[in-house]
């Protein structure tokens, strides 16, 4: 057993967990942080994705006692109050997602596209960027409209702030 | 219609909830005393089952119970089912294997269940799991079609001599034998279609609780059609009883057709919480689904095509052997039957069809309905055959399609399709204009500058969707009406509920059918909640499959909707003192036409639950049910053009352009629509492409996970151009088709097409890897 201390969503955590915990089943199962999902069993698909110290990271691949003292921001956590992050709301308003299984995952890693990429993102850029997302319902026409979307809304977000 | 009514580019509703993390899944589902489930499955693809000790297990620690095969048999569990009965051509039934839902003596696939852990936590069912002991006498196994119907293979069920599910035959066997006799060309072509895996991204789920006190289950399930659950599991699997059965049916995350089916662990999660006094809960992980969800496709087929000197069809005859595996899943013997041959005289006058199909047990993940079922294949065969007889005779492949299309509606083919409506040459030559088909000669010899070789391939797919009208498939043996239920109860505030049998994982259902109600009333679709997805709430319903929803579940509450009409009419007439027929629907308010005189929609439903002033004899209250059943199939068709540059140094094709144009009658909302083009034109070109279950000579799988299986991810698939056009469909109300399988239906042949176009020969096979194009430029050059 191990005892780490996280920061998920803003708030402090302490969990004893297994040693073999994965973070994302101390999402889940623990903390009722069920916007992050299980997809697959090899690290391949990234519905499980979450933003660790501010960068996208597959949640089904982190130990918990990895990680002790980390930020830790998932799904549930990136809106601000009702406001949603222009991420979300670019999914929404171009029809960028379906079953909503892979969008989760889908969004974290799309927020860590944008902010890698400040000014030089491109349709091919995303589309090689989210080779780490398996989404099976979108074709992923409308998710590379909503992240292109999102970056203009994020960069002008940004200028304002 | 209003700015939210039908045809409306409406956000969708469901949205918020799944961008924000707050959607509802099987396995988010939590209840008190919850216990956890992991099955102990069969390493072998074909063994006996010697025995079975769980005596260590059962020690372990957080381990309540291990419950094995036998005691299924015991508590007089029923086998699965297969719900439509095929005969073969000589009138004997089909040839079903007897089924159970965890094997007690024999197991016939990797990934069968034989015993069941329950544990505290899905950690001590694992690892407890490990310790039980199961003791396999392995059998010879067949892994493929072939071996399986050589002489002297290794049987997989007494009951089914020589691993035949059936040998089934539709058309007339002369007369398309007469026609061949009498044509000027005869184009023949072998083809493989693929064995697919469905692969949602939510893995199946169950979470079972049984209340003692009622004798009452509730089972949270991923299902496409709760209701249809509920159905099976208490008439044919002895489970519960379908009045102390709940199902429910929460968010689904995506479907496929591989959640229409019932499948052992769900069962086995029901029964084990009766049998452990606890809830119960299982997920698969992605390697159980690439074990145990219904595989969909592959087929081996031989096709010939017989055409007169002014290259008119005259004839198309097709031997077919279809893949079931193991066992025959739920609807799986309709697949490559009614749902496959129906349709193989795709967009063309084909005076006569004669078509075999062979249905083959493997030792194979079962194989059953995945999106399209059948109907790909079907275009894949017949469009294929087209680009191959259009460059045989050389004629060009639009010119030899267009000279071929039915023009005259409605339209008998010869095997039972009647088509009611469409406009063939409209999309072809929509697609032409769109792809600048007059430019591609320069765009090659660009490439060709380049060192690429660039090719472009048709697909004019047809399909039929909507299914379907109950008595027509109960003629053709299906064991279920396939009729859809509604109701549409408004409130007395004036707010309305819409309770659908239809069920929606990614579809947007919560949004469109709003959208029709909206539209009707003039209200927003804000005020509109679609309810569905609960046995509990929903009196009954056949769910959503084969792109049934609007043209089925629509239509039903279409109908609930014109008696709701009709009564509020009655009401706002009573109250305003007007004539019944003056009064008209518009922005929420009930008027008299020709008048100022008018009633909101809220106080004539308040009037209708105060019932203090309503017309003489009338019920109180506001709320219509109503059931829908199709007249016919509908028929969504279309045309799709794929351009592909190979790179002759690495056998890599990358679709450079795709164009689809899609006839789906009037579209309720042309943001979701596209979204469901594009969705399924991405698992067409996966499947021409990339994806291919893949078994060794063992019936080992060698693709059960996302590693060794390639899912098409961003950078394997374009940009799409989705256009449409319409002829309205008029066997339902609402003059729709269904869209949510028909990008899957039309891709693959049209970039198969466009490879065997760049390639200059025919010898090709999905999924055309970069190695297996790369070895077909070899062949090329080592002809030339």
């Amino acid at each position: 057993m191990s005892t780490v201390k996280l920061t998920v969503n803003g708030k402090s955590v302490s969990a004893t967990v297994e040693d073999r915990t994965l973070l994302v089943h101390l999402l889940r199962e623990n903390l009722n942080l069920t916007g992050t999902h299980v997809g697959c069993d090899t690290s391949q698909c990234g519905a499980c994705i979450v933003h660790i110290d501010g960068k996208a990271v597959k949640s089904c691949t982190t130990l918990v006692g990895q990680i002790d003292g980390a930020n830790v921001t998932t799904i549930e956590g990136i809106a601000k109050g009702d406001q949603l992050h222009p991420m979300q709301a670019a999914f929404r308003d171009n029809h960028g997602l379906q079953c909503g299984y892979c969008t989760p995952g889908m969004i974290m890693s799309a927020i860590d596209i944008v902010n890698r990429h400040a000014s030089d993102l491109d349709e091919e850029t995303v589309r090689q960027e989210l080779e780490g997302n398996i989404c099976r319902c979108t074709g992923y026409h409308n998710i590379v409209k909503s992240v292109l979307d999102a970056a203009g809304r994020m960069k002008v977000a940004q200028a304002a702030e | 219609m209003g700015v939210e009514g039908i045809g409306a580019r409406v956000a969708r509703k469901e949205d918020k909830r799944f961008i924000t993390g707050r959607g509802r899944y099987v396995d988010d589902v939590k209840i008190v005393g919850l216990t956890h489930a992991h099955f102990i499955r069969s390493p072998h693809a074909h063994a006996k089952v010697k025995g079975i000790d769980a005596s260590a297990a059962k020690d372990m620690p957080g381990v309540v119970d291990v419950l094995t095969a036998q005691q299924l048999v015991d508590d007089k569990i029923g086998n699965l089912i297969c719900g439509w009965a095929v005969s073969s051509k000589d009138g004997s039934p089909m040839k079903m294997g007897a089924w159970p839902a965890m094997a007690p003596d024999t197991v016939r696939f990797v990934g069968q269940a034989v015993a069941v852990v329950i544990a505290e936590t899905k950690n001590q069912a694992k690892d407890a799991a490990e310790a039980v002991v199961v003791e396999y006498e392995e059998l010879p196994a067949v892994s493929s079609m072939t071996a399986a119907l050589a002489s002297g293979a290794p049987q997989l069920h007494p009951e089914a001599p020589g691993n035949v599910v059936y040998d089934w035959s539709i058309g007339d066997e002369k007369l398309t034998k007469d026609a061949f006799s009498k044509a000027a060309n005869i184009v023949s072509l072998d083809l493989t279609n693929n064995r697919l895996v469905p692969n949602a991204m939510e893995p199946r789920a169950a979470v079972a609780e049984y209340d003692e006190a009622e004798e009452h289950f509730t089972l949270h399930t991923t299902s496409q059609n709760p209701h249809v659950a509920r159905l099976v599991l208490s008439a044919f699997y002895n489970v519960a009883q379908e009045h102390k059965l709940r199902v429910i049916a929460p968010d689904v995350g995506g479907g496929f057709g591989s959640k229409i089916f019932i499948y052992p662990e769900e069962m086995v999660a029901l029964w084990a919480s009766k049998k452990v006094r606890r809830p119960v809960k299982w997920t698969g992980d992605r390697t159980e689904a690439f074990l145990t969800d219904a595989h969909g496709r592959d087929h081996i087929s031989h096709a010939e095509m017989a055409f007169d000197t002014n290259n008119k069809i005259l004839g198309l005859r097709v031997k077919t052997h279809a893949n079931f595996g193991a066992y025959m899943s739920l609807f799986s013997s309709s697949v490559p039957t009614y749902l496959y041959a129906t349709l193989l005289s795709g967009q063309y006058n084909i005076p006569t069809i004669y078509a075999e199909v062979m249905g083959v047990y493997t030792n194979t993940t079962p194989v059953d309905a995945y999106r399209g079922a059948g109907r790909p294949e079907a275009s894949y065969l017949v469009e294929r055959l087209m680009e191959t007889s259009a460059r045989q005779l050389k004629v060009d492949p639009a010119e030899l399609r267009r000279i071929n299309f039915v023009t005259q509606f409605p339209h008998q083919t010869p095997v039972i399709m009647a088509y009611d409506i469409g406009d063939f040459g409209a999309s072809l030559d929509a697609a032409l204009k769109a792809i600048d088909y007059a430019g591609f000669p320069a765009r090659k010899a660009k490439a060709k500058a380049a060192g690429k070789l660039r090719g472009l391939g048709f697909s004019c797919y047809i399909e039929a969707c909507g299914i379907a009208p109950s008595k027509a498939v109960g003629s053709l043996g299906a064991g279920v009406g396939l009729w859809e239920s509604a109701e549409v109860r408004v409130n007395p505030v004036g707010t309305i509920e819409v309770l659908t049998g239809s069920h929606s994982h990614g579809q947007g259902h919560e949004t469109t059918f709003a959208q029709l109600v909206a539209g009707r009333l003039g209200i927003s679709v804000d005020q509109v909640q679609i309810v569905h997805g609960d046995t509990d709430k929903v009196q009954f319903g056949m769910g959503t499959y084969g792109s049934r929803s609007a043209a089925v579940g629509m239509s039903a509450i279409f109908k609930a909707m014109e008696k709701v009409e009709a009564k509020a009419k009655k009401i706002a007439a009573h109250l305003l003192e007007a004539s019944e027929g003056d009064i008209v629907i518009e922005n929420g308010e009930f008027k008299v036409t020709g008048t100022d005189k008018a009633i909101a929609l809220p106080m004539v439903a308040l009037a209708a639950y105060t019932a203090h002033n309503l017309p003489d004899g009338m019920e109180p209250g506001l709320k219509e049910g109503a059931f829908y059943d199709p007249t016919n199939f509908t028929f969504p068709a279309g045309a799709y053009i794929c351009e592909v540059e190979i790179d002759p140094g690495t056998g890599k094709v990358d679709i450079v352009d795709f164009v689809a144009v899609d006839d789906f009658g009037r579209l309720i909302n042309p943001m979701i629509v596209e979204g469901q083009v594009h969705g399924g034109l991405a698992q067409g070109i996966g499947q021409a492409l990339l994806e291919g279950a893949v078994y060794d000579d063992n019936g080992q799988p060698v693709t059960a996970s996302f590693m060794d299986y390639a899912m098409p991810r961003a950078d394997d698939v374009p940009s799409f151009r989705v256009s449409h056009t319409t002829t309205l469909c008029p066997g339902n109300p609402l003059g729709v088709k269904g869209c949510g399988e028909a990008g899957a239906i039309g891709s693959s042949p049209a970039v198969i097409n466009a490879i065997t176009d760049a390639l200059g020969h025919n010898r090709i096979e999905m999924p055309a890897t970069p190695g297996r194009v790369w070895e077909a430029l070899q062949l090329q050059q080592a002809a030339e």
